[in-house]
């Protein structure tokens, strides 16, 4: 098979990370070979951040250039605009709408984009989801980050794999129940 | 067993079945992890926090001499600090293996240069490794330490960002315990004076052409044989690239060893190709080698000298092409890293950049990088770590000898920064009698790269209990009279601070001593420091001035349509910065 390439973009403690960990233990367990990539350092302070995971037969580059993601999630709203570039034109997007104000819109100096989801709709596969509320109805907001994997899978058709189990392996075991619910809302979202 | 590990905990997990004993490092992101993931082992081997990456070398070559597999890591510019003990270290040789492991940070992703440090190995004439993703990082480990012992030789493995944190699949294997080498004295060998240096560095050409011949016979360089007429040479990332852009359209020489380089091996390959390119990052390392070997190529004419190195890039480098892209038209914001929500150095940011717009402000290498920008606009320059204080020494000196005494110049340091070097720079500083003002944003941690200990907090690397090196104590002790420690979350005792450094025509200094935001507190935390509660906003009082709001806390969000702030309980630390800056004290503590 060719490679794919998985684009995770969000704000920093956002749990993208978390999320992007569980992912390639799957990848894994399905048999592939997987590459993932992140960046650490000053993008922890508040800033937008990344990660990059790619699967396959075989996989070299650890990352992926302009025009090549297959699949993007995008865990805060703009963020999907600003890493736009890094997609294929047929590529699909899930979008939370969920916003987290960048200082300049804080500070009263602009607006926070609002047609963000309109914009990349008119010209491509987009899915937005209410991340953050389907994971407040499970009783915890923080698992708004598996609440999109969830969604992620499913997009990507990878749900055959046994992500109860790799959950298990990944989280504390009081939360393990909390993110198999979550991850499985997230797929639900997007069928 | 296979497991997904980023090269760092592949280079940790590789030390420690090579049967590694020491370890040292000082934090620097893409480095920072190696040592983090090698404490895991500390039953098994030693590991500790240096204050800097010279003492982190010069530790390692100690422990190597005597007979003990040893490791330094750092970051690029980490090497520039120990290059003195790199340089010497490769005269005198070691006993047991020493592997140096250094992280370049092509395109700047958390650095102030992107040095190219291959030059490094060329320069002190020791073997490289370059690794290109986690499982030849792991084995490299153990082929560098067998290289270092077999050529007596420090062995640098050069990895790059991308290498660093990219996880890819690796197989676990076990320890090899060693037991430790003997030790013989050997003057002759490890006593550099001029007598001795000038036998050994005859030595040291000598053992140049042996890993000349090593490499280019060794397994760390292959060949991937696609039948092609085209060849690739390339190393690290840049390799993995190449074979992603140009599949089975070329051949590939994979360069593990790049120092020496295996430069016949290459001339061989490139025998019977129409076109052979050099696919590297950074500078044209390869490429120079290459050429002066007298073996044509094509490297950065095309490919840029400049930033990190991805598919695309290269593809269009080469073949011209770009993937079409997805047509959008959209708007989007800047989303610039900002000091947290209750960051400790917003207090003296927001009190220099009001009060003290004309003076000078030298910062240093930490969080309070931040500080230059909007909001604060507080900061001039910054050089490398432990510089904001020479600098600004320097600039006092300047404008003390045309005469403008009058200037006002301050630098402004983290306090893992001050024990790196910022220490020998005060020392300086107090020692010529200069008189800059100095702060020392003493945040208890060393925040940038994820709260390692330094030698103020009271922990070792393994959490162990140390003694407490104080920041006043070492002022004073170095012979500052003008010390204060201030919070800087009281806004008016750091004003205060700041009027009577300025007002002294003599060096004082400044420490401001609270915990950084995110820091999980120690019990000696917990009992200075205490717990504050959140701030609350009285929308009936705000008027909207956003005074608030101009301190750069991004838990405070001001509403356009009503004009009111409002604070996010989820983010608000109760730091209470606001609270002092809001002219209608419209902000309260809650409860």
């Amino acid at each position: 098979m060719e490679t794919k390439n998985i684009l995770m973009v969000g704000v920093g403690g956002q749990g993208t990370i978390l999320a992007s960990k569980i992912l390639s233990e799957g990848l894994v367990e399905l048999g592939y070979d997987v590459k993932m990539s992140e960046i650490h350092g000053m993008s922890q302070r508040g800033g937008s951040v990344s990660t990059q995971i790619r699967y396959g037969k075989e996989v070299f580059a650890p990352t992926i250039g302009a025009g090549e993601a297959d699949i993007m999630v995008s865990f805060e709203t703009m963020e999907a605009a600003r890493y736009i570039g890094m997609v294929k034109p047929d590529a699909k997007i899930i979008i939370n709408r969920y916003r987290i104000f960048p200082p300049d819109v804080l500070a009263g100096e602009c607006d926070y984009p609002d047609t963000i989801i309109d914009d990349l709709s008119a010209k491509l596969d987009v899915i937005s989801l209410d991340a953050a509320g389907i994971a407040a109805g499970l009783g915890n907001p923080k698992c708004m980050n598996i609440v999109l994997l969830g969604a992620l899978i499913k997009g990507m058709g990878l749900d055959t794999a046994d992500w109860d189990s790799i959950i298990a392996k990944m989280v504390k075991p009081q939360f393990v129940e909390l993110n198999r619910k979550a991850l499985r809302a997230g797929m639900d979202a997007v069928e | 067993m296979k497991k997904l590990l980023t090269a760092n905990e592949a280079i940790a997990r590789g030390f420690y079945e090579a049967g590694g004993s020491v370890a040292s490092a000082y934090p620097g992101t893409p480095s920072t992890e190696i040592l983090e993931n090698i404490s895991n082992y500390k039953d098994e081997l030693y590991c500790e926090w240096a204050p800097n990456e010279k003492v982190a070398l010069e530790t390692a070559i100690g422990a190597a001499i005597v007979g003990a597999r040893s490791l330094a890591a750092m970051k690029h510019v980490g090497l520039n600090v120990a290059a003195d003990p790199l340089f010497t270290a490769a005269y005198t040789g070691i006993n047991a293996g020493l592997v140096i492991i250094c992280a370049d940070d092509p395109e700047c992703h958390s650095s102030q240069n992107e040095q190219d440090n291959r030059h490094y190995a060329r320069s002190a004439k020791i073997a490289m490794l370059e690794p290109s993703n986690s499982q030849e990082a792991k084995d490299m480990v153990r082929m560098a330490l067998e290289i270092s012992e077999e050529y007596d030789v420090p062995v640098m493995m050069r990895t790059t960002t991308r290498v660093n944190h990219s996880k890819s699949v690796v197989e676990i294997g076990e320890r090899t315990e060693l037991p430790m080498k003997p030790y013989t004295k050997d003057r002759m060998k490890y006593d550099a004076i001029p007598a001795i240096s000038r036998q050994l560095h005859k030595k040291i050409e000598k053992r140049q052409l042996k890993l000349a011949e090593y490499s280019d016979s060794c397994a760390l360089n292959f060949i991937v044989d696609n039948g092609a007429k085209v060849g690739v040479v390339a190393a690290g990332a840049a390799y993995q690239y190449s074979r992603d852009v140009f599949g089975d359209k070329a051949n590939f020489f994979k360069v593990g060893m790049s120092y020496p380089m295996p430069i016949e091996a290459i001339r061989k390959f490139a025998m019977g190709l129409d076109k052979l390119y050099v696919i590297e990052e950074l500078d044209p390392f390869m490429e120079e080698e290459i050429r002066a070997a007298g073996i044509d190529c094509i490297g950065k004419e095309i490919i840029p000298v400049c930033g990190e190195l991805n598919s695309s890039i290269i593809r269009k480098a080469v073949f011209g092409e770009e993937l079409p892209l997805a047509e959008v038209k959209t708007t989007v914001v800047g989303r610039p890293p900002a000091l947290c929500a209750g960051c400790p150095h917003r207090g003296a940011f927001v009190q220099l950049g009001r009060y003290y717009k004309d003076a000078i402000v030298c910062g240093d290498i930490g969080c309070y990088a931040l500080g230059g920008s909007a909001p604060y606009n507080a900061k001039d320059c910054a050089i490398c770590m432990g510089a904001g204080v020479s600098l600004a020494h320097g600039m006092k000196k300047a404008f003390n000898h045309y005469g403008q005494t009058d200037r006002k110049v301050v630098a402004v340091i983290g306090d893992s920064t001050f024990f790196h070097t910022g220490i020998n720079s005060l020392t300086g500083m107090l020692w010529n009698n200069g008189n800059a003002l100095v702060i020392i944003l003493d945040n208890r941690t060393t925040g940038m790269t994820g709260h390692q200990e330094n030698p103020g907090t009271g922990y070792t690397l393994d959490g162990g209990k140390a003694n407490i090196i104080s920041i006043e104590e070492v002022v004073r002790a170095l012979g500052a009279k003008n010390v204060r420690t201030v919070n800087p979350l009281d806004l008016a005792a750091m004003k205060e601070a700041l009027d009577w450094g300025f007002g002294l025509n003599e060096p004082a200094v400044i420490i401001t001593r609270y915990p950084c935001a995110l820091k999980k507190y120690s019990p000696e935390d917990k009992e200075e420091f205490g717990t504050l509660d959140k701030c609350i906003i009285d929308a009936g009082k705000c008027i909207g001035c956003r005074a608030c709001v101009r301190t750069g806390c991004p838990a405070l969000v001001f509403n356009k349509e009503n004009k009111k702030v409002v604070i996010d309980q989820g983010q608000c630390t109760g730091c209470s910065i606001c609270m002092q800056v809001c002219p209608k004290d419209a902000i309260s503590k809650k409860g």
